[in-house]
């Protein structure tokens, strides 16, 4: 049981590229933190610099009040999942759970002990004396759990634990890894570049861009609020619609708020804020698309069209804005035909504004 | 050469087969024309002298070569008769067990650190390589002026030592001496081999063993160990052909078989019978039974230590 805090961490390789560039935050005790970006935005240079496979080159990182910066991996009581799952490939999945244990000069009762309920919590037991070539992906994927459980670390961390499994798998194991983070109350990082994931699994998300910290928060309220137009398009599937606006479309739209007139510059709507309708909503905002094209997954329609000419909101003197490609989530599997004109309609508490350089969100 | 060759012919077949049936079934001997270059290259090669030995050792020759008798096993008689071929047989044993024991795990020593991510590795694999290049004759020479007993530039140090180092007289030393040449020799060829199969374990296991807990001899000897086992299996049985046969010019340019035989191997008392004491019958007999050793070594090899194996 421990917290991780991270201060001012940063990595600088030999060439002088800055992988890291100053990162500071806080995974509470038993909390399961999720790193999310794209990739080379140095989620796992950092994850591998708390597990001890990095060096920091300054900052410090603490695993339950001590400063692990100089200590080996082996002595910072972390365990850690590979992307590849990094088993043992000549031992049993027995020996491959019991091979940290055994490292640690742990009695062989008690080794027992664990990595047989570790084998009955994942549903390893019949498997315990085949080789890791003998198991399928899921299964190599609950063997490399169990050897980070057995431990019972203060912390685990999971590097793309995930990505190597077909789809249903996928969200089977999520689930499942949730599920345990929950029953064994480990403080857990893990990193990943899909945003479902991200938003499922994490107690605190951080989501990561170029070496630094785009946002940290709880997820909805990341989803809610995204900080930047970075976080807006990387959390959510599809992306939020982002349109860059003029000063006199501000003007126009957001007459009535003089914060957001002078420091606007891009305005961003949820696809599944829209609504098709003919009806305009006092104070939202109306767009006539052009359906270019449709992508029906059952439960869910997605419009993909093109605005015509105008942003049209209720306030007087609508202003232009540059054509561009929108994306709307409609519900159901009714969706408007192919070049069809529509008219899609979004209330104003669903808008994000953003500075015109994309980093600062302007809240209405 | 003739890896290449193999699979040149491999992949035409292929193609003959796919692209040209037609042409493939109208001639039935296009296949055997294809295989013929590499089939002529193994039996003139390979086993024509293998057949020419083994006649040669039922036979005796005269003073002269120019009659030869047919004797059946006496040759093989005489041969395990003598004390001198048993002694041989134990030097050959002594020499492979440590020339392929010393070459290996020092290769593997060198691999294990020029695995690691050092500035200067690039060029320290380099220089690891080039002995591999030096002929074993010339190798046998280089190592014979170095420990010379009155010319060699590192045999004055050595009685400097304490130690009355010469290798022309005193068996061990020789022996020394030619395990030194053919270790040196060979190291660069395991090395290429252990580092390429250093270099296939992937890294995240090695780091999954760190955080593990195990240390660095401890990952070496449970993880890394075990998993270049096929490369170490392959790198024996090399290794015990090559201390079998490919050391005679090393132990003919440092030694010459001696002092009184100490350095003689089986290979070397083919030679020095067959070619300097004129006995071919002889000589065939033990190339024979040379041949027949090794086959049995090779044998025993994939039989029971590549169960051992990791794959």
């Amino acid at each position: 049981m421990a917290n991780v805090v991270l201060r001012d961490v940063r990595k600088t390789y030999t060439g002088g590229f800055e992988a890291i560039k100053g990162i500071d935050f806080e995974v509470g005790d038993g909390q399961f933190c999720v790193l999310v970006g794209p990739s080379g935005c140095g989620k796992s240079t950092l994850l591998r610099m708390v597990a001890g496979l990095e060096t920091i080159t300054s900052g410090d990182i603490d695993i339950g009040g001590r400063i692990v910066n100089q200590i080996e991996p082996a002595d910072r009581d972390i365990a850690m999942v590979f992307q590849n799952y990094a088993l043992y490939p000549h031992m049993t999945v027995y020996n491959n759970m019991a091979y940290g244990l055994r490292n640690r000069r742990m009695p062989e009762p008690e080794i027992d002990t664990r990595v047989q309920e570790a084998a009955r919590i994942l549903e390893l037991g019949t498997m315990l004396d085949r080789k890791p070539k003998q198991l399928s992906g899921g299964q190599r994927q609950r063997v490399a759990m169990g050897r980070a459980i057995v431990r019972q670390p203060k912390v685990f961390l999971f590097d793309e634990p995930l990505s190597n499994l077909d789809a249903k798998l996928r969200i089977a194991m999520r689930v499942e890894i949730r599920k345990l983070q929950r029953r064994l109350k480990t403080t857990s990082i893990y990193v990943t570049h899909d945003q479902l994931e991200a938003m499922t699994l994490a107690d605190i998300l951080v989501v990561m861009n170029g070496g630094r910290v785009e946002q940290i928060g709880n997820p909805l309220d990341i989803y809610q609020k995204p900080a930047t137009t970075f976080v807006a398009s990387f959390i959510g599937a599809p992306p939020m619609n982002l349109m860059p606006l003029r000063s006199d479309e501000i003007s126009a739209q957001f007459a009535g708020d003089s914060r957001a007139a002078s420091e606007a510059g891009i305005l961003g709507i949820r696809p599944e804020d829209f609504i098709i309708s003919s009806e305009t909503i006092v104070g939202g905002i109306a767009l006539d698309l052009t359906v270019e094209a449709i992508e029906r997954v059952g439960a869910e329609t997605f419009i993909y069209g093109t605005r015509q000419h105008e942003i049209q909101g209720v306030a007087a003197n609508p202003g232009e804005l540059p054509p561009g490609e929108v994306i709307v989530r409609i519900p159901g599997a009714v969706a408007p035909a192919i070049g069809e004109r529509i008219k899609a309609v979004a209330p104003r508490e669903s808008l994000h504004l953003f500075s015109a350089d994309g980093r600062k969100r302007i809240d209405l | 050469m003739t890896n290449a060759l193999r699979q040149s012919l491999f992949l035409s077949l292929i193609w003959v087969c796919m692209e040209k049936s037609a042409v493939f079934n109208r001639s039935k001997l296009l296949p055997y024309a294809l295989l013929a270059p590499q089939l002529i290259i193994t039996f003139v090669f390979f086993y024509w002298p293998a057949s020419q030995a083994v006649l040669q050792s039922f036979k005796r020759e005269d003073a002269f070569g120019l009659v030869s008798e047919f004797v059946g096993l006496e040759n093989y008689q005489a041969l395990f008769a003598q004390p001198e071929y048993y002694k041989a047989m134990l030097t050959t044993l002594i020499f492979s067990t440590l020339v392929a024991a010393l070459s290996l795990s020092i290769a593997l020593l060198f691999a294990t650190q020029a695995d690691k991510n050092l500035k200067a590795a690039p060029v320290y694999k380099t220089f690891m390589i080039w002995p591999y290049a030096v002929a074993p004759a010339v190798a046998g020479v280089l190592w014979f002026f170095i420990f010379h007993p009155s010319l060699g530039t590192l045999a004055r140090p050595l009685r400097g030592l304490g130690l009355d180092w010469n290798p022309l007289l005193n068996g061990n030393h020789a022996m020394t001496l030619v395990v030194m040449s053919a270790v040196w020799k060979q190291i660069a060829y395991n090395f290429l081999f252990f580092l390429a199969g250093l270099q296939s374990i992937p890294k995240s296991v090695i780091e999954a063993g760190a955080i593990d807990g195990a240390g660095p001899m401890r990952r070496f000897w449970t993880i890394i160990f075990p998993l270049l086992s096929p490369t170490t299996f392959f790198l024996l049985v090399v290794n015990i052909v090559y201390v079998f046969f490919d050391t005679f010019g090393i132990i003919d340019a440092v030694t010459g078989g001696g002092p009184a035989g100490a350095t003689t191997t089986m290979v070397y008392k083919v030679y020095a019978d067959g070619r300097l004491g004129g006995d071919l019958g002889g000589s065939a007999a033990q190339s024979v039974v040379l041949m027949v050793i090794v086959i049995a070594l090779t044998a025993v090899q994939f039989k029971y230590v590549e169960r051992k194996v990791q794959y």
